[in-house]
């Protein structure tokens, strides 16, 4: 579980995050929604520590981690697994020297052991024959998986993801999706997805937070979304002319 | 700096990654180091020639002057310039590009020192190679104004090497030495800080890199100065 309690957030005297409350809980794939500049990347930034907050704390089950130092955070770094939005792959390193990154730095696993682990994970992720690829020879969605691989490489508890479809064709997407819902259930992970693709919050969305100009503007699950009655959710999520149709069905 | 030499991680990991850094930034600046070295050694032996064509200066010091030009100054601090362009922006441009391509939150999050992980190993490889670089451009340079002086026949070559001979203290070369220490770790800590602390786009990264290059250099001076006053007097 990890939870955000009263957070606040600026840069340069502009208030990001504005007293932001929400709870998620573990195994299953919670999603943060909102348009552009909402505040959303900002939000999960706080949340993994990569931003500190202003105001208020957050918390991975009991554990107050916006209180910790470097040192005590890094213990719980070891249990997170982060998807960034262009996947962030090491550039210089092939792509299962990119999955065993973690597994070099914090393990004491033999190199057939790391090996195993690797190519367990790469298989995991349909990335089987990718091992000597460099990320420049990847394609959009191979970089997304490759990233997956080393998100759960370290058998993470927490993972969070960073619009993992931005970029991708509509039929990859449904397979990221897939594939992060799956590993969620998998391993009993508490994932946090920020996105603005409707498809992935009605496919893997178990609970959406919807975030409006850096408030917390809606909380609930996939099905409360189509009949919610608050006119901002409503206009983000039937902003497509094949949304509007399909709520005229409704 | 405090997080960068904070303790590895884990040595094995480390000690890979320096000898890459020292492949990548010292091995690949062989070749630019020799080609700079082999002309400035022949272009300062000719014009110490032309300068010192006089019957009361004996022709031995055409080769003295050109080994303390090499010595004391071109292969540590002039050297150091060149590689201040060519290292400084390379480490500026990567440590750059990996800050605004999220590869550097990445470390991060998986529980990575990462000011430690990618400087450190830049620091040790340079600070260990480029001194080696200095004895490389010394010895270049010096064949340089020797196969000038055979090509030419501006002077004797024996009368050349007399030159180099005459006064020799092996104190001139550990300050050289000493001085590429210094002017290593000064151009990586300075170019990797300008990468590190790159933010925004493409523009940025290439910003970062021409300020590596022009910081680096001016502190080079700056130190080359102290350092001489320091170590010399």
């Amino acid at each position: 579980m990890i939870k955000a309690q009263n957070i606040i957030k600026s840069f340069d005297g502009r208030t990001i995050l504005k007293d932001i409350s929400v709870e998620f809980s573990s195994g299953q794939t919670n999603l943060i929604i909102g348009r552009s500049g909402s505040g959303k990347t900002v939000l999960l930034k706080c949340l993994v520590g990569l931003h500190e907050v202003d105001e208020g704390a957050i918390y991975y089950d009991d554990i107050c981690f916006s209180t910790l130092d470097f040192k005590t955070r890094k213990a719980i770094r070891k249990k997170v697994g982060m998807i960034f939005q262009g996947g962030a792959l090491l550039d210089a390193s092939t792509v299962a020297e990119n999955v065993k990154l973690p597994l070099d730095l914090f393990t004491d696993q033999s190199e057939e052991e790391k090996m195993e682990r690797v190519n367990l994970c790469l298989k995991r992720v349909n990335l089987d024959n990718a091992h000597h690829l460099y990320p420049s020879e990847l394609s959009g969605g191979m970089v997304k998986r490759a990233a997956i691989a080393r998100a759960i490489v370290m058998n993470p508890e927490y993972l969070f993801c960073d619009e993992p479809n931005s970029g991708l064709d509509p039929q990859t997407s449904i397979v990221i999706d897939k594939l992060i819902s799956d590993i969620t259930k998998e391993y009993n992970i508490t994932t946090i997805i920020n996105t603005h693709d409707m498809n992935s919050v009605m496919e893997i969305g178990e609970k959406i937070v919807f975030i409006y100009e850096g408030n917390k503007w809606w909380e609930g699950t996939k099905n409360d979304i189509l009949h919610a009655d608050n006119r901002e959710l409503n206009d983000f999520v039937f902003a497509s002319a094949m949304a509007k149709r399909a709520k005229g069905i409704l | 700096m405090q997080k960068v030499f904070s303790r590895p991680e884990k040595m094995r990991i480390y000690y890979t990654r320096i000898m890459y850094e020292m492949e990548a930034l010292g091995l690949n600046s062989i070749g630019l180091t020799a080609i700079i070295s082999i002309f400035i050694g022949a272009a300062v032996t000719l014009q110490m020639a032309i300068s010192l064509e006089s019957p009361f200066i004996p022709k031995y010091m055409i080769g003295y002057a050109t080994r303390e030009v090499m010595i004391l100054e071109f292969s540590s601090t002039v050297v150091a310039l060149i590689l201040a362009g060519k290292v400084g922006s390379n480490i500026a441009s990567e440590i750059g590009t990996m800050r605004i391509t999220e590869q550097i939150d990445a470390l991060e999050i998986m529980g990575v020192n990462s000011a430690s992980y990618l400087i450190l190993p830049k620091i040790v490889a340079t600070v260990f190679f480029f001194p080696f670089l200095a004895i490389f451009s010394m010895l270049i340079g010096i064949a340089g104004g020797y196969m000038i002086s055979v090509t030419t026949g501006i002077m004797n070559p024996s009368e050349y090497i007399d030159g180099l001979q005459y006064c020799f203290y092996m104190s001139e070369i550990s300050y050289a030495l000493v001085k590429m220490v210094f002017f290593a770790f000064i151009v990586t800590s300075i170019s990797a800080y300008c990468g590190y602390y790159a933010k925004g786009n493409s523009l940025e990264v290439g910003k970062a890199s021409t300020q590596a290059v022009v910081t680096s250099s001016i502190v080079i001076m700056i130190c080359n100065l102290i350092l001489t006053q320091l170590l010399r007097t």
